[in-house]
């Protein structure tokens, strides 16, 4: 009986935490800090900007969202841009979604294992990275240029701007596509094909499906930074200041146009002080977009997993 | 030819009075003699429905399979044996082509279906997967709803008709209706490992093929698992030419009538060592090499 629970005791002592890991603690404590120094940025910043801007939302309202630029402080609102950065998601959508869904495709499923692909693959990612200014360049080179000749207006219409912020986030749309795509298992593949299917078939009903939640979260994240540009589209002819809409589609897309970005760009350069607290109301509206942009990908994201 | 050669358990499913019945073998190993659906016929004298001639394999400019000359017996089950890295995998993907996936890949030699050589220019691989389906060493069901993966390929092959009707034929074939036929509408993925198995079964033979080929089935299933997937093949092996790779065996010595023993050479080709029907190559080998594998001395 005592031999047993000496042994006991053995066994219990030889289980004892002897060592306290410090290095362990330290690294998940550099782990936490890490969080909470970006969580509190966050709120810094979303406070601040609350807590200068809110006072203009209460005071004003809707009036605030519906009105159109104004030199006047006091009849000052946001709905020009709004207008215009919602033309600009739309055109972003429709342009860079599909051809970079289907070069992502391109590049997963069906372009040569070879030398150039890699090549191509490496240079859209560097893409990606290029500032976003110089695509602000691209699109005053080329697309303002081009609606020049083709005699709308002067050229600085929304489809520049549009056209330049779908080509700014087309690498990124393509890579975060082309990740989603690559991240299908590779039994699914081969099952389709071990049933017969066609290569097309198979990226149809079971690649893209498949990889559709992924490709759905890259694009609208994507979407939510060219909502956010302000350099490219400054350069791509937005118009900074205040300018008056005919209100016909044409008037739309073909006349002078103006984005969220770009309102509290130019209102945050104002001399007025009043247009402090009306750059904070901005943001906050622009934020709103966007988060009200990605709560849409999250619950379109639900919604295809649930079919799965 | 004695009794002997036919494998216990064979001799026990048909009992003596069909192994007196059976008609005189023919020893001549010709292809013009009817496939026989008489079970008690031994695979070796059963005409191929597909013909491995001379077949080598490379990934690039490494050869992976050298010289493999295998005639794969109609309505049999032919296993394919030997240690890890031997080229079965590859081979058998030769056969529905599925090694046309992989970048930089080339076969020599011929491949044919009832005369037809699968590798000729006019041959659409699509077309040959159709009829030569494959069942995966990982069970792979797609994620969608059960009915959903047996009437995937059906539905992909424009198929009118009564696909209720399909697909309950199809898992019943797959012995798999009564566990499932309340709950169609479920997600694959919601079914065990034996069952998925036996659903990816379901849904190659969905498609009428006439070879099915099996890369490892039961690796990844309990022995529970394993035994229900066998006594499913010799169900289909009435309909259906089986031919399946194994690390096991004992799988390979109770399921199969026919067995191919692999090895690697120097050179890490894999070749065959010795082909017979399967009561042979577990009792008789002519092989030395193939006699240590099968008693488990090497591999």
């Amino acid at each position: 009986m005592s031999a047993h629970s000496v042994t006991a005791g053995a066994v219990s002592r030889s289980l004892e935490g002897k060592r306290v890991d410090i290095a362990g603690y330290v690294f998940t404590g550099i782990l936490l800090a890490s969080l909470l120094f970006t969580l509190a940025l966050l709120a810094i910043l979303v406070g601040d900007q609350l807590q200068r801007g809110l006072p203009v939302l209460t005071e004003r309202g809707t009036e605030f969202v519906t009105s159109p630029l104004s030199s006047r402080p006091d009849r000052a609102g946001v709905m020009q841009g709004i207008v215009g950065s919602a033309a600009l998601a739309v055109i972003v959508s429709i342009l860079a979604f599909p051809v970079g869904i289907l070069t992502a495709v391109y590049l997963e499923e069906y372009a040569p294992a070879n030398r150039l692909t890699r090549f191509i693959d490496v240079n859209i990612r560097n893409l990606a990275g290029v500032p976003s200014v110089v695509y602000g360049l691209l699109g005053l080179a080329m697309f303002v240029s081009l609606f020049q000749v083709l005699g709308v207006g002067n050229g600085r219409n929304l489809l520049s701007g549009g056209l330049t912020l779908a080509v700014l986030i087309l690498p990124l749309v393509i890579i975060t596509s082309a990740e989603a795509i690559r991240a299908v298992p590779s039994t699914i593949r081969e099952a389709g094909y071990g049933i017969g299917a066609s290569r097309w078939q198979v990226v149809r009903t079971l690649i893209l499906p498949s990889a559709a939640p992924g490709i759905l979260t890259g694009t609208v994240l994507a979407l939510s930074r060219a909502l956010g540009e302000t350099a490219p589209l400054i350069l791509a002819g937005a118009v900074l200041g205040s300018f008056s809409t005919g209100g016909s589609l044409a008037d739309l897309f073909g006349g002078p146009y103006t984005a969220l970005p770009i309102i509290v760009f130019d209102w945050a350069r104002k001399p007025q002080d009043e247009f402090r607290a009306l750059t904070s109301a901005a943001i906050l509206v622009l934020l709103a977009v966007t988060i009200l942009a990605n709560a849409i990908a999250i619950y379109l994201r639900s919604r295809f997993d649930r079919r799965w | 030819m004695p009794a002997t050669i036919l494998p216990p358990d064979r001799i026990r499913e048909n009992g003596s009075a069909t192994i007196l019945a059976r008609p005189e073998p023919p020893f001549v190993t010709t292809d013009v003699r009817p496939a026989s659906d008489d079970a008690a016929i031994p695979a070796s004298h059963v005409a191929p429905v597909v013909r491995l001639d001379e077949v080598h394999f490379y990934y690039g400019s490494f050869r992976a399979v050298k010289d493999v000359t295998i005639h794969i017996p109609t309505h049999r089950i032919t296993a394919l044996i030997g240690p890890s890295g031997c080229g079965k995998s590859t081979l058998l993907r030769t056969i529905n082509r599925m090694n046309d996936l992989i970048p930089n890949t080339r076969i020599e030699g011929s491949i044919r279906f009832h005369d037809e050589d699968l590798y000729a220019a006019y041959v659409d691989p699509v077309e040959v997967r159709r009829r030569i389906g494959m069942v995966f060493q990982k069970p792979n069901p797609f994620p969608k709803s059960i009915y959903d993966n047996v009437a995937f390929g059906p539905r992909l092959m424009g198929f009118k008709g009564d696909l209720d009707g399909l697909v309950e034929s199809s898992l019943r074939r797959a012995a798999l209706w009564d566990d499932v036929r309340d709950k169609l509408k479920q997600s694959g993925l919601s079914l065990s490992g034996g069952q998925q198995q036996r659903l990816c079964i379901a849904r190659a033979i969905a498609t009428e093929p006439e070879v099915i080929l099996m890369d490892e089935p039961c690796s990844a299933l309990d022995p529970r698992a394993t035994l229900q997937i066998e006594e499913l093949m010799a169900q289909l092996k009435e309909n259906y030419t089986i031919v399946i790779v194994t690390h096991n065996m004992q799988q390979a010595a109770r399921a199969s009538d026919r067995t191919v023993f692999m090895n690697m050479a120097e050179d890490r080709a894999g070749y065959v060592v010795e082909q017979d029907d399967t009561v042979t190559i577990f009792t008789n080998p002519s092989h030395q090499m193939t006699e240590d594998y099968v008693s488990g001395r090497f591999g």
